[in-house]
């Protein structure tokens, strides 16, 4: 790269494309992935697909929200559905109560949400460990039986249905739930590589060093839990407005234990593993329709197999098989290249010089 | 009425006892968080009602234990035990091998109601209740369980190395107890423990595929309550549950709805008060 390249002119993203993005296998991935998801639509509008990858998108969101308090900040909450139902619920009764439309009342949900998220981290400041998560189990629990001892405003076992739509067609929809589900989980993993998010990991490593040099850790994991249940919430409410309907099964312990499913077979504390780990196992499940009758075991036993051998996830895994970190410069490289592309160091000593 | 919530309350215990103890027994020995523990029970459940199309309930009951034991032992050996390093993997793996067995029983008996004939019929009148004889027949059991686990863990030199990893590992290693075996043992008895519970609360309850999920909720938050790694908490924590829950069904109205709720909110409002539980000992700053 000689001579002077205005950062952001066409010359410069062609040259990082090519130095930066193409260069590793990694980022090629993500980058077919993006494109992928935003040109599907000219090739196929079939609405099964359409509506499965929609689905998967919310949550996808939904797993790395939880990524930001459980991976990062070591906050592990089991209890992520009170956020992404309290979101639906709330978008559903403004909706429904005021007749506000969904693009106002599904922000709104969200920030809810967030403020319940503060709320719900408020325990952290004292508890730890596994009695948080157990503390955060109570929540949608609680939430679900309030919901069905006042059936009058929630619709109780049956739910609210019903509800207005995201846009005027499938694909409409479709791009709504991409782009948001884009920008958030965007976000989200610069947020976790920001200095917020050195942070969020410092705090999961060694509560107590970080405070020793002078971080305020209750005001990091405060943001962490609110800005989780933020992303979390804006899933619900989507999620709610695309079904068209909210029910107490958003508020199940089994919708609070898939994203960890999701993001612990993805990978933990890296945004974009629970992200993939969604769009491997929410489209297979859909796939394993096909068997019906062995569906959900066959799920459970692929899970079992995959955890026991890749037990970093599979996106850690499946990477460090492919990229390797240069022992001098630690800039990452192709597995195929034998020099590092930063400092020309070589990747891999010959074999005979290695001397026993 | 308050008679009712005596009886029913004890026996409840009972189970919650059981399944609690056994739950921090693995938890404590073999730092697995096992939500499998009461898929456990459902199986042992099952198995009961399986074997009893085959032979009496002597052997039924033995042939069920035996199920669950190999289950569990296997899954400990072939699966969590080499994740170890990793908390929340062991986390998703008892998550997903619970939703395999659940799916593995739906697969072989359906997802109707099944039930196991009661082993003594009739009622008794208790304190101006009826009560199932079933029902005392349970209750006794876990008592005599609980108490035969007591004697173990405190009586003798197993039960001694197994509390002694579950209160400091290092310290464990240190005087000659290997953990790997003690973790076995503890795994063991855990789902002996639940597998137990499964078999009492058979004759009383309907067998369904889900029936794990309401007890593991409670459970969790009786371990917890009382402290994790403390097996007379566990006990205590379970006591104060199901009395809690029996109350909240007999005295509010709508409460079998909240039943669960109540006995987490109990949980939430113990935990912000005493950050270690009932009886926990601080081990949050583990070595």
């Amino acid at each position: 790269m000689t001579g002077p390249l205005r950062v952001w002119s066409l010359p410069w993203i062609f040259l990082y494309l090519r130095h930066e993005v193409l260069a590793l296998p990694g980022r090629s991935v993500a980058l077919l992935f993006v494109l992928f998801l935003l040109v599907l639509p000219l090739f196929t509008q079939d609405p099964y697909w359409l509506r499965v990858l929609t689905l998967t998108a919310i949550f996808a969101l939904y797993a790395a929200s939880w990524d930001l308090l459980s991976g990062y900040t070591g906050q592990v909450s089991l209890g992520h559905a009170f956020f992404f139902g309290l979101s639906g619920y709330v978008s559903a009764i403004l909706g429904r109560e005021l007749g506000l439309p969904p693009w106002l009342t599904v922000p709104l949900g969200a920030s809810l949400a967030a403020l319940a998220g503060v709320f719900v981290g408020l325990p952290s400041l004292r508890v730890r460990g596994p009695y948080l998560s157990l503390v955060t189990l109570a929540f949608p629990i609680i939430a679900l039986g309030l919901i069905f001892v006042f059936p009058k405003i929630t619709g109780g076992e049956l739910g609210l249905s019903g509800l207005p739509r995201l846009g005027q067609s499938r694909l409409q929809e479709y791009y709504i739930v991409v782009f948001t589900f884009l920008l958030s989980t965007l976000f989200l993993w610069k947020l976790g590589g920001s200095r917020i998010g050195l942070f969020l990991h410092a705090i999961r490593e060694g509560e107590v060093a970080v405070r020793m040099v002078g971080v305020n850790t209750v005001r990091y994991k405060l943001l962490a839990f609110g800005a989780s249940a933020f992303f979390a919430g804006l899933a619900g409410g989507l999620h709610a407005h695309f079904l068209r309907v909210v029910g107490p099964d958003s508020l199940s312990v089994f919708n609070s234990i898939q994203p960890i499913v999701w993001s612990v077979f993805g990978g933990l504390a890296t945004i974009y593993g629970p992200v993939a780990g969604t769009f491997l196992l929410f489209p297979l499940l859909e796939f394993l329709r096909v068997v019906e009758e062995v569906r959900m075991v066959a799920f459970a036993f692929l899970i079992l197999l995959v955890m026991r051998f890749l037990p970093q996830g599979v996106v850690r895994g499946v990477l460090d098989r492919l990229e390797e970190t240069c022992p001098r410069c630690k800039v990452r490289n192709a597995f195929t290249r034998r020099r590092c592309r930063a400092c020309g160091v070589e990747l891999r000593l010959p074999e005979k010089e290695v001397v026993a | 009425m308050f008679a009712a919530i005596l009886v029913n309350g004890l026996v409840l215990s009972g189970i919650y006892g059981m399944l609690a103890l056994g739950f921090a027994l693995t938890y404590g020995v073999a730092r697995i968080l096992n939500l499998a523990h009461t898929a456990f029970y459902m199986v042992a459940a099952y198995a009961l009602f399986f074997f009893l199309g085959w032979t009496g309930f002597a052997g039924a009951a033995l042939l069920g234990v035996l199920v669950v034991l190999l289950l569990a032992l296997a899954a400990y050996g072939l699966l969590l035990e080499p994740l170890r390093e990793h908390e929340a993997t062991v986390l998703i793996v008892t998550i997903a091998l619970a939703l395999l067995l659940q799916e593995v029983v739906l697969l072989l008996f359906g997802g109707h109601f099944r039930s196991v004939p009661a082993l003594l019929p009739g009622y008794v009148e208790v304190l101006g209740v009826r009560v199932a004889q079933q029902a005392l027949l349970a209750l006794g059991f876990a008592a005599a369980v609980l108490l035969a686990a007591w004697a173990l863990l405190k009586g003798t030199r197993l039960g001694l190395g197994i509390r002694a990893a579950a209160q400091d590992q290092e310290a464990a290693e240190l005087v000659g107890i290997s953990l790997s075996r003690a973790g076995y043992w503890a795994v063991g008895l855990g789902a002996l423990l639940a597998a137990l519970a499964g078999l009492a609360v058979a004759p009383m309850a309907t067998l369904e595929p889900h029936m794990w999920n309401p007890p593991l909720l409670v459970v969790l938050a009786a371990v917890v309550l009382g402290g994790l790694g403390s097996l007379p908490g566990a006990l205590s924590g379970a006591l104060v549950l199901a009395f809690a829950e029996v109350l909240v069904v007999n005295l509010v109205p709508g409460g079998a709805f909240l039943r669960t709720a109540v006995a987490l909110f109990i949980m939430v409002l113990v935990l912000v008060a005493r950050p270690e539980g009932l009886f926990g000992v601080g081990f949050a700053e583990e070595r």
